[in-house]
């Protein structure tokens, strides 16, 4: 699919189905995703929780464990699809060209090594061959990069607070310098000053290294002052992905308008617009649009029949039937 | 640290103490004479008069201090603890209480320290493997057996042993610690032989010690792979290998070393039956010698044997385990 954009984007997935095979049925948690990223790009990816954002996170780095399977679809860096590789290939691809920055950083440390350990095992399991001194040099560097003390390295993780904590996940995320990198609600166990402080470190090293960036969560205010595009997921579908500007100014997916209305602001203080429904088990998904039993702008179409993703006004990606007649 | 080592060191003395002055009062409670025992065992055999023997028990009666206040023989034990020395066995007099458990320490050490050894190996990489989802099915087919012995006590396993693999199918010796006629002189045939009367023992001791690591393994290990440093290692491209050594492994086994250094207190216990079971010279029989004829010299040497060894062993602990886990680092 194209989006219009670069002809030559670092990341793209395509058609992207994960199914999770539950003993009450079949839960389709990725549904025929599709999106690209440029080098250097960043992108947020927000959604209610059960919509599918970690699935995809997980889909991508293809650690998707029994009973979820990834149906089909294609994840390609670079052009490599990392689908198709072996699972010893995939090995090596991660944290090589695909990064993942945990959610719980407070515990994605092991507890009974030093903090240099975890970073040089991460170096060697990719067959480098470098001395000791080279590897240790290049852990301080990343180390450094992510605004920490050397003395770090030798640490361990119950020495270190959670910022710091999150900070080695990053520096652990850059080690190999990824063209991928995806951080999974980085910030969400931290104070907002800390927050602030860990997505500018995130933003810094992306530079670096000039890799794309794909963020997760659900602070709608952090997204809008550190990503370049938002993605908006619903039941296992991207049903709008728009510039920040464009997604909050004027969606184009009444998911995503309604989403934006509910994020309160200073003209109607005090004022909260909730959206109306439950977002739907994932077992048992309306028939056609899955949203459109709370939509505002629901047709009769929405009811029988799925719609599908295309592009309107340019680069915007929207999955309704609105937009039937724009493509 | 110094502070710390005191504290640990008072602590191992108040323990070694309460536990010798009970050992003191019991023996003494019994009607049981251990004098008495020996001699009318000797004056069965025919030699001397009953009169006699009264007298020969009052004067050994008397050479022991067996008729001297208990509180002044109380002293006497406890100086007698600070020089590790509690004198001449009543029942195999001329032997020491020193000469008993040397005796019969080298046959529990060899047979107990290596069974708990190779069950505790055996039953967390059975029980670590079992919880691990990448793991071959076969090990869980392997392990669970081995649970369902761990109800099977001791005694019960080596009789069944005893009887299938000893007396029906005459694989090996039914009982003692080397054959009989064999020399004992340290030369490999010997080495051998007492090798193969060690099997059996060590057999049903092991067969039902496994099961109950491989649970404990089992229960820990499901907790720490959903570890998020366990998903982190391998979102960083960890191999497998990798991942269950310095990540899962290397965690689930910080409580496993706190079970080893108790299950290694327990072993006597175990010892006392499968070593009368299968006629084995160690401390267990010692000392199950010793209650039957109130021995008490020796009960007193065995015990605080016993004591001095496991609460050392706690000791030793507290200081090993801050090596393993870094959290509980005192400094």
């Amino acid at each position: 699919m194209n989006m219009g954009q670069d002809q030559n984007p670092v990341l793209r997935v395509s058609n992207l189905e994960v199914t999770y095979y539950t003993d009450s049925g079949r839960a389709k948690a990725l549904d025929d995703v599709s999106f690209t990223l440029n080098a250097g790009e960043k992108l947020g990816m927000v959604g209610e929780s059960g919509s599918g954002k970690s699935t995809l996170a997980l889909a991508m780095m293809r650690m998707i464990k029994p009973p979820g399977r990834i149906e089909g679809g294609r994840v390609e860096i670079g052009g490599v699809d990392l689908m198709s590789l072996s699972e010893e290939d995939m090995r090596q691809a991660r944290l090589s060209k695909i990064a993942y920055i945990p959610q719980g950083a407070m515990n994605s440390l092991n507890p009974v090594t030093r903090i240099g350990a975890q970073l040089v095992d991460a170096i060697r399991s990719h067959g480098i061959k470098d001395s000791r001194a080279q590897v240790e040099e290049r852990c301080v560097n990343a180390l450094k990069s992510v605004d920490l003390d050397p003395a770090v390295f030798r640490m361990y993780p119950h020495e270190l607070s959670g910022g710091m904590k999150q900070r080695v996940c990053i520096a652990i995320g850059i080690l190999l310098q990824p063209s991928v990198i995806i951080a999974d609600e980085p910030t969400s166990a931290l104070d907002v000053v800390t927050q602030r402080q860990v997505m500018e470190t995130i933003d810094r090293v992306k530079d670096q290294i000039n890799a794309a960036v794909i963020l997760i969560g659900h602070d709608m205010g952090l997204m809008a002052q550190f990503v370049d595009r938002v993605a908006v997921m619903y039941s296992g579908r991207l049903v709008e992905v728009s510039t920040v500007r464009e997604m909050f100014t004027k969606p184009v997916h009444p998911y995503a308008a309604a989403l934006i209305s509910s994020l309160p602001n200073l003209e109607n203080k005090g004022v909260f617009q909730g959206i109306p429904g439950l977002a739907p088990s994932l077992l048992r998904l309306p028939g056609g649009c899955s949203f459109h039993p709370r939509c505002a702008k629901v047709m009769d179409i929405c009811k029988t029949t799925r719609p599908t993703t295309r592009m309107v006004q340019g680069n915007r990606l929207v999955t309704c039937h609105l937009y039937n007649e724009e493509a | 640290m110094l502070r710390l080592v005191i504290r640990r060191l008072l602590f191992l003395a108040l323990v070694i103490w309460s536990a010798s002055t009970i050992v003191f009062f019991i023996p003494r409670m019994s009607e049981t004479n251990a004098i008495r025992e020996r001699f009318a065992e000797l004056a069965r055999t025919g030699g001397f008069s009953p009169t006699d023997l009264e007298k020969i028990i009052e004067s050994y009666t008397k050479q022991f201090g067996l008729d001297r206040p208990l509180w002044d023989q109380y002293q006497d034990y406890i100086v007698s603890i600070f020089k590790l020395d509690f004198g001449f066995s009543l029942n195999r007099y001329p032997m020491t209480v020193t000469d008993v458990i040397m005796q019969a320490i080298p046959w529990t050490l060899s047979l107990l320290l290596v069974t708990t050894i190779i069950s505790f190996l055996i039953g967390n990489l059975l029980g670590a493997l079992s919880a691990w989802p990448k793991a071959p099915g076969w090990v869980r087919a392997f392990a669970t057996p081995f649970v369902l012995l761990t109800g099977v006590p001791p005694v019960i396993m080596g009789v069944l042993l005893l009887f299938f693999l000893g007396f029906r199918m005459k694989l090996l010796p039914l009982g003692g610690s080397y054959s009989i006629g064999v020399v004992p002189d340290g030369s490999w045939t010997f080495m051998l032989d007492v090798l193969k009367h060690q099997v059996l023992p060590a057999l049903s001791l092991i067969l039902g010690s496994v099961g109950g690591w491989v649970l404990s393994m089992r229960g820990m290990g499901i907790t720490i792979q959903g570890e998020d440093y366990v998903n982190f290692a391998e979102h960083k491209g960890l191999g497998a290998g990798a991942i269950f050594r310095d990540y899962y492994l290397r965690n689930t086994l910080l409580p496993q070393a706190t079970a080893l250094a108790l299950a290694l207190g327990t072993v006597v216990t175990s010892a006392i039956v499968v070593e009368g079971l299968f006629g084995l010279p160690g401390i267990g029989q010692a000392l199950n010698n010793a209650i039957r004829s109130n021995d008490f010299p020796v009960i007193y040497g065995i015990v605080l044997f016993i004591t001095g060894a496991v609460a050392t062993l706690m000791v030793l602990m507290e200081f090993v385990y801050p090596l393993l886990d870094p959290r509980i680092r005192n400094e």
